[in-house]
């Protein structure tokens, strides 16, 4: 991994300079993106759902990416936003955007809870860890029947209006809710941007490239580490809400170890430790799901293959190996 | 409660148990070795299951399944490393990772191919039906059996090990690959075997666990989780420690589903917290095996 995060963090110094424009404003990019993306996907609720998951993607890319650790129990934070936001609004009746904060903060708690365990180990050791932490979460959810629903899921998450301000706006309509939706994915896109431009994204990069270096320059390793799995829970626990308003009910597989290992495939595929690669991975397996279904309702067998050549011969993933293309 | 009960419920943990170290040794093997954590590893346990369902269809009997189904799905084994993990090396510790994790993906969607995606129930064997008086109550005798093989083949690996001059260059491998490449052995083929071994007994703990809980496709992915459990706990990449790690998770499982059962699921992973605070190595593990 260390190869390739040097190539694509290090700016080559014949690079044309729209490429330093382009990556100085990468977050308003990616948002005028986001903004017309819905118009180019063949039915909105896709395109909702590649935003959700290209976000859950972005708080993971944040960790494995940029961080160097490979969580295999991502799973947990979406999760947890996910069913906090839901029985904010089914148990306690709490407006939307209150609900979607308590998932924020329930995915960082998460974060913080199953951090403190597995920063202690590193490398393979904490892919292993978060997995096997998540797997204790989905058991807690899963016999937490009065207030998850355990196998059924939770349901009734019923959201018809967003109001902002005195307006309303019809949640029920695809477009409208992907807006509303994009709204927070743009926010977290800039957010995640300062965090990458400041002095502390600069650590965490240090940290990934040379660890003892680090460590030696002063920083805290530690501390930083776990800060990071807070911040990526925060982002994660945000997809996880918006996941719950959008199905209006939050499904046991929420939690499965599969949604943990759908996001190492997105990010992979898309290009890890590049900004925008998460929504391009995102984007392109969910469309691949979608496609493949059509025909087979074995699509795993066609997403796990493609992950597996991805793995031997694209390791820079879609939008990596176009940056590293670019920056020729 | 009577101690007969308690007594009786330690061995349906050891025999459960048995099955976790079958299953996290060929984990440790490979990672000791070739230090590829193998995520596919769930998968050839759960091929296991289903490979010897499909020799007993065939009309084969179950002692022919003990021997034919860890020489298959090692002969897979064989050619997952030689075509997928091979290409790898020396890219850093995250890509065979990744890698296995895509295959188990596959490995799971072809047999839901050929199997359909419901289970099957797999009956136990005519002749280990039944229970025997072992001095605090009858026990299932299928789950004496269970304990009886691992211990076998624990024995035949610690003897194939420890005093086979092949057992030799693994252990040296583990150690030093660069070296024993230097002294003339052909590393790669080694690395070929052990991999081939360590799917073999994945597959056999698949099939030995059959019986116990049936068959389904996803079969594969909770013991995966619990025998990381087990790793971290015992020490990855040292068979000592999966051997007690794997004996200790399978009693505390059967334990507390005895005491607690609303806590079973639970309770292996604060088992596992509990060690990550006092010891993050876990019990025999090397600290620079960790990084």
């Amino acid at each position: 991994m260390n190869e390739l995060s040097q190539t694509l963090s290090q700016p080559s110094v014949a690079s044309v300079s729209w490429f330093d424009f382009a990556k100085r404003h990468r977050a308003i990019l990616a948002s005028i993106f986001v903004l017309v993306f819905p118009l180019v996907m063949p039915f909105t609720a896709l395109a909702v759902n590649i935003l959700i998951y290209g976000l859950y993607a972005l708080g993971f890319n944040l960790l494995f990416g940029y961080l160097g650790l490979l969580s295999f129990g991502h799973a947990a934070l979406f999760g947890t936003g996910s069913y906090l936001c839901g029985i904010a609004i089914v148990h306690f009746g709490l407006p939307w955007y209150l609900a979607i904060v308590v998932g924020i903060v329930g995915g960082a708690v998460m974060a913080a809870a199953i951090g403190a365990l597995a920063i202690r180990t590193r490398g393979i050791y904490f892919a292993m860890v978060t997995m096997a932490l998540s797997q204790c979460v989905f058991y807690l959810f899963y016999q937490a029947v009065d207030w998850t629903g355990g196998e059924n899921g939770l349901r009734g998450i019923n959201v018809r209006t967003i109001d902002v301000l005195g307006f309303k706006f019809d949640f029920i309509n695809p477009l409208t809710r992907y807006y509303v939706v994009a709204v927070f994915v743009i926010m977290a896109l800039f957010m995640l941007s300062r965090i990458l431009a400041s002095p502390f994204g600069a650590v965490i990069e240090a940290i990934r490239e040379n660890e003892a270096r680090a460590r030696a320059s002063g920083y805290d390793v530690t501390r930083t580490r776990l800060i990071t799995f807070i911040l990526s829970g925060a982002f994660c626990g945000l997809a996880g809400a918006l996941m719950a308003l959008h199905l209006s009910i939050v499904p046991i597989e929420i939690l499965h170890i599969e949604t943990s290992g759908m996001v190492v495939m997105m990010s992979l595929l898309g290009g890890m430790g590049t900004f925008f690669g998460p929504f391009v991975g995102a984007a392109v397996f969910l469309l691949l799901e979608n496609l493949v279904s059509i025909w087979t309702v074995h699509w795993q067998l066609i997403v796990g293959a493609v992950f597996v050549v991805c793995v031997l011969f694209f390791p820079a993933g879609i939008w990596g190996t176009i940056l590293k293309w670019v920056n020729k | 409660m009577s101690f007969d009960l308690i007594a009786l419920q330690l061995f349906t943990g050891l025999a459960l148990g048995a099955i976790y170290v079958l299953f996290a040794i060929g984990l440790s093997l490979i990672f000791g070795m070739l230090t590829v954590v193998n995520f596919a590893h769930g998968a050839f346990y759960m091929v296991g299951a289903y490979v010897g369902l499909f020799l007993l269809s065939l009309g084969g009997n179950f002692w022919l399944c003990l021997i034919a189904v860890p020489l298959i799905v090692g002969t897979v084994g064989l050619v997952v490393e030689r075509f997928l993990i091979r290409p790898l090396y020396g890219r850093g510790i995250d890509y065979p990772l990744l890698l296995t994790f895509g295959l188990s993906y596959v490995m799971v969607e072809l047999i839901r191919i050929a199997f359909g995606k419901s289970g099957y129930p797999f009956d136990t064997p005519e002749i280990l039906q039944g229970a025997v008086n072992i001095g605090v109550g009858y026990f299932p005798l299928y789950r004496l059996f269970v304990i009886g093989i691992a211990a076998a083949v624990l024995l035949g690996l610690w003897l194939f090990l420890e005093r086979t001059s092949f057992g030799l260059i693994i252990r040296a491998g583990a150690r030093d690959p660069q070296i024993v490449r230097v002294l003339g052995v052909n590393v790669s083929r080694v690395w070929l075997f052990v991999f081939g071994i360590g799917s073999g007994i994945a597959a056999l703990a698949g099939l030995l666990a059959a019986p116990l809980q049936g068959v389904i496709p996803e079969m594969g992915a909770t013991i995966l989780a619990e025998a990381f459990v087990v790793t971290v706990v015992g020490g990855m990449g040292s068979i000592g420690g999966a051997v007690i790690a794997g004996l200790l998770v399978g009693v505390v499982v059967s334990m507390t589903s005895l005491f607690a059962p609303e806590m079973a699921k639970v309770s292996i992973f604060a088992l596992m917290a509990v060690v990550l605070l006092v010891r993050p190595q876990g019990f025999f593990g090397r600290a620079g095996l960790m990084s």
